[in-house]
């Protein structure tokens, strides 16, 4: 039996259209093999985790650059907790400031990647983290 | 037509060029280059010399000619700098509306010579900051504009008619701009005497920066109602700003900005004309453009030079215009966020002096350059001075201002500038034959150009093709960490506060009949303005307004394409 290929989805969650970072992010996931869902931006907390639900994935990405974070990145956390599933492995990244990450880290952000991040420690981060879920 | 060289030049240069040729391989044999391939920050390849060979072909009145004339390769302006510098225009906005006025005000008493507006995301995307969609979001990249109240309080004691102020504001910019009328009104101010610029330009939004609200072709519509509303009440405002800048910060090369730039342009200029029936000459004039200036020197400057040839052709072929004025690329540039790092802050200055130095030999008309901690946070008021400071120290120590585009006739210069024009044509024409800039965005077409070219530069900065130093190079174990600009908290809640008590005391029949007016406009094509001026002066929020035109022209949705 194959082993069951991990699925990532990609959002942006709230106004914030900086796209570029999450658009390269999808693209370099879907060429390491993983399974991607990309939301497009403009997606309410709401609608992403409606969505990681429904799609089944194993991780998602959470990418903002407006400064919005501190609201966005836990509520995302805390929608999929209320439904059943917080196994599901959350990550952020964008214009974060150092001293926001403990509050994001508290609230279930399981690791955070800000300007400068390379491909290469992100994909080595979720290749070591993340797990298909059962 | 005469040769841009003798026959005797070029015979001396292509003698000459065969000796340093024997000379390099001699050279290359006892040690290599220290890589193979040298090309731009876009990728482009760049040769390792050029020479007279390269811009041969070059017809001198015709190609390059003098500034102020025809094809303005070489600036609009006859007298250059030297009348008056670029406008040093620092865009800003933060918190509520009284924070931003102040730091305007610090601005303006540092001798900032422009006003520019950083809206947050809820006004950029025509929500009210009571929205469930604005969680989180309130003053947070901009301030938060709701109601004609807040704007009033934005330009207190600004004088309207001595100052322009730009707005970067796209989908919601008829609402924006009908409240600076409105204020403008109420301080006594005639729309004939105020000057600005709102970008307006909703193609490169669904191209590149994706702060949409509605599809394509009502979006433009909405543009070419300002655009007519403009030419007939308020002459000396720019009605729009056709912008690269953020199709740049998406990942794109310098050409593809430079391609898609001017093709939204012609775009725009087409609809005008169909649409509202004005002469070319009417509108073109106050038709402006804003582009990056990134951190490759020489290719940026070529860029500049290459727009403002291929819109004066565009204007007087294309389109047939007849006034000079309509010819003029007229443009603001903004040094480039994306090129800034997190890492080792302090170096951000130097990159944005660079990048800033390449916009004024570009021959811009105004320029704001990027605070060091941008890449951070909103600035903070130290670092946006020395942001400013830099403008003025090109622009007064430097020298560079004494003479106009003192780069060209440079074979290097002539040559890249020559380059990047016909390849900027050849997609122009790739566009034309594809129906136009609208239903290139239906097929994808400039969003899949960017996203490659943006991969495309992530691997060669993963590979170390590509260096940004103190990120994949010279990177320091150890960060000082530098400070930044935090957006309290209760900027969301005084701002909740005040747009409950506007709503309260305002009179909620005549915003509701000034709503059917403009919902009636929408559907009719008559020009929204006028009901937009009235309606804010009524105190009509930004979202009331905004959701006429999102339940009547329908919302875009994100394709998501990667």
């Amino acid at each position: 039996m194959t082993e069951k290929r991990i699925r990532i989805m990609v959002a942006k969650p709230g106004l914030d259209g900086h796209d570029r970072g999450a658009r390269i992010l999808a693209r370099a996931f879907r060429d390491a093999g993983y399974e991607v869902i990309y939301t497009g931006v403009h997606q309410t907390p709401e609608q992403i985790a409606a969505a990681a639900i429904q799609e089944d994935v194993d991780l998602v990405g959470l990418s903002c650059l407006s400064g919005a974070h501190g609201y966005l990145f836990p509520r995302v956390v805390e929608l999929l907790r209320e439904k059943g599933a917080e196994d599901i492995t959350v990550i952020g990244g964008g214009i974060i400031p150092d001293q926001d990450f403990q509050k994001l880290y508290d609230a279930g952000i399981k690791a955070i990647f800000t300007p400068g991040a390379s491909l290469e420690s992100i994909l080595e981060w979720v290749g070591a983290n993340v797990k298909p879920r059962d | 037509m005469g040769a841009y060289f003798s026959d005797d030049t070029i015979n001396q240069s292509k003698e000459l060029t065969r000796q340093w040729e024997e000379e390099v391989r001699r050279s290359l044999a006892q040690s290599h280059d220290q890589k193979s391939r040298w090309s731009t920050v876009s990728d482009q390849e760049i040769k390792r010399l050029y020479t007279p060979e390269d811009i041969k072909d070059i017809d001198f009145a015709r190609d390059i000619g003098v500034p102020g004339e025809f094809p303005f390769l070489r600036g609009n302006q006859p007298t250059g700098y030297r009348g008056r510098y670029w406008t040093f225009r620092m865009f800003s906005g933060m918190g509520s509306a009284a924070d931003t006025n102040a730091r305007w005000h610090m601005l303006l008493q540092n001798g900032q010579t422009g006003l520019s507006t950083a809206f947050d995301f809820p006004t950029l995307m025509g929500y009210d900051t009571d929205s469930p969609k604005a969680r989180g979001e309130c003053g947070k990249c901009g301030v938060a504009i709701d109601t004609l109240d807040d704007f009033l309080t934005l330009v207190d004691k600004i004088p309207l008619d001595k100052v322009t102020t730009s707005m970067t504001i796209n989908p919601s910019a008829s609402v924006l701009w009908a409240m600076y009328c409105a204020a403008a009104d109420i301080k006594g101010v005639p729309l004939s005497k105020i000057g600005g610029t709102i970008q307006n330009d909703m193609l490169k939004e669904f191209i590149a920066q994706k702060t949409f609200m509605c599809p394509p072709e009502p979006s433009v519509r909405l543009i070419s109602d300002t655009i007519e509303f403009g030419t007939k009440y308020v002459p000396k405002w720019n009605t729009i700003s056709i912008s690269g800048y953020h199709i740049r910060e998406a990942g794109s090369t310098a050409v593809q900005e430079l391609a898609f730039t001017l093709r939204d342009g012609i775009e725009y200029v087409e609809d005008v004309i169909r649409r509202k029936k004005l002469d070319v000459d009417e509108f073109a004039p106050r038709l402006s453009f804003f582009f990056n200036a990134h951190i490759d020197f020489f290719e940026e400057i070529c860029k500049m030079r290459a727009a403002r040839r291929i819109w004066a052709h565009v204007m007087k072929e294309r389109f047939h215009a007849k006034n000079p004025r309509s010819w003029w690329m007229r443009f603001h540039t903004q040094t480039a966020g994306c090129s800034l790092t997190a890492q080792q802050p302090y170096n951000n200055v130097v990159r944005t002096a660079i990048e800033a130095l390449a916009g004024v030999l570009g021959g811009t008309q105004s320029l704001h350059t990027n605070s060091l901690d941008e890449v951070l946070a909103l600035p903070t008021e130290h670092a946006v001075q020395i942001a400013l400071r830099t403008q003025q120290i090109i622009a007064e120590e430097t020298g560079v201002a004494n003479t106009i585009d003192p780069l060209g006739g440079s074979y290097f210069i002539e040559s890249l500038t020559n380059k990047m024009e016909e390849e900027a044509w050849k997609y122009i024409e790739q566009i034309d034959n594809m129906g136009g800039m609208i239903s290139a965005i239906d097929k994808g077409f400039p969003q899949m150009e960017i996203a490659d070219a943006a991969y495309r530069f992530q691997q060669q900065l993963e590979s170390g093709e590509k260096i940004m130093v103190g990120v994949n190079k010279y990177v320091t174990d150890e960060e000082q960490p530098i400070p930044i600009l935090q957006i309290d908290e209760k900027v969301e809640k005084e701002q909740l506060e005040r747009l409950k008590a506007v709503k309260r005391r305002r009179d909620s029949r005549a915003v509701k009949r000034d709503l059917e007016e403009i919902r009636k406009a929408c559907k009719t094509g008559e020009n929204v303005m006028p009901y937009c001026i009235q309606a804010v002066k009524d105190m009509a929020t930004l979202q009331e307004v905004c959701d006429v035109y999102r339940e009547v022209f329908g919302e875009y949705r994100d394709p998501g394409l990667f």
